[in-house]
């Protein structure tokens, strides 16, 4: 039994996202957790010895920003070689959670909590390569997908 | 990003309250107050600071700003960004209002006009009990177990 511990990138974009990303920080005890987002500030929100990679911002409407974040997201995750990554969306775990996949990795994306009516854009288009792929909210559960376990709040 | 509509209404309301303190995140360019202290972007350490301060936040349906507010045990009253008003891309923050409508210290407004009304009813001051600082059991149980699967 392979008892190392798993290491775990949790990535997501800015505001709400991260706000629920760290709500999961219980779930990554036990492993080797590196944190990135798109804000330099949100180190504070971390603990002094927790891990923190700064990634540009993008979103799916910005193609410059959008080639120059997934370059970053590449070198991190050919650098880093998690097991796992999980995100809370948006552009940068949907990239993440794709090249994740190629390399092997885990993958979970946790839908917004602020999608209360649909899933998000990149939380349809995730669900063919995420391995774990839910949504916070019961009604937009599906039976072979998204599923529903629970919620940030 | 700016949210003119809602900063603009709740320094006219705040006009009205003497005795009230206001501090307000405006976004980039974003309105600039007459009757509250402002700045266009807080660092995460000083919303910190001034969330524990205050007794209300009021605030858009944005999700950081509810948990923040809820993570701390302050009532927060929330106008959603429109689509139809270019505030935001599409109207999630309005389904977001009604969904979190029943929830203990969230307040919706719809129509800024509606403000000074809700901000009467709030019970401002009045000690709330902060959720807790992390997801639901099962949800972590579930994560946590696939992680280490």
């Amino acid at each position: 039994m392979n008892s190392k511990k798993p290491c775990i990138l949790a990535i997501s974009s800015g505001g709400g996202h991260w706000v629920q990303l760290l709500r999961l920080r219980p779930a990554f005890e036990d492993g080797n957790i590196v944190y990135s987002s798109v804000k330099p500030e949100y180190q504070s929100d971390l603990a002094e010895s927790d891990k923190f990679i700064l990634i540009s911002d993008a979103t799916r409407w910005d193609r410059i920003r959008l080639i120059w974040m997934v370059m970053q997201i590449i070198y991190l995750l050919l650098k880093l070689r998690p097991d796992v990554v999980i995100s809370t969306g948006a552009a940068p775990g949907y990239v993440a959670i794709r090249i994740g996949k190629l390399l092997g990795a885990k993958t979970v994306w946790l839908d917004s909590i602020a999608n209360s009516e649909e899933l998000s854009l990149s939380g349809q288009k995730i669900g063919r390569h995420a391995d774990m792929w839910l949504t916070q909210w019961e009604h937009l559960s599906r039976s072979d997908g998204p599923f529903y376990f629970g919620s940030v709040i | 990003m700016a949210f003119d509509r809602l900063v603009q209404s709740v320094d006219c309301w705040i006009k009205t309250q003497p005795s009230a303190y206001g501090f307000a995140q405006v976004g980039p360019g974003g309105y600039q107050p007459a009757n509250m202290e402002w700045i266009e972007f807080a660092s995460p350490d000083l919303f910190r600071k001034k969330l524990i301060q205050a007794d209300l936040v009021i605030a858009h349906a944005g999700m950081g700003s509810i948990i923040s507010a809820q993570q701390y045990g302050k009532p927060i009253v929330i106008l959603p960004r429109r689509a139809n008003l270019r505030e935001t891309r599409n109207d999630h923050q309005v389904a977001t209002a009604k969904h979190f409508s029943d929830r203990m210290g969230i307040f919706p407004v719809y129509d800024e006009k509606d403000l000074p009304e809700v901000l009467a009813s709030v019970p401002i001051g009045r000690a709330m009990e902060p959720i807790s600082s992390y997801a639901s059991e099962e949800l972590l149980t579930r994560i946590k177990g696939f992680i280490h699967s």
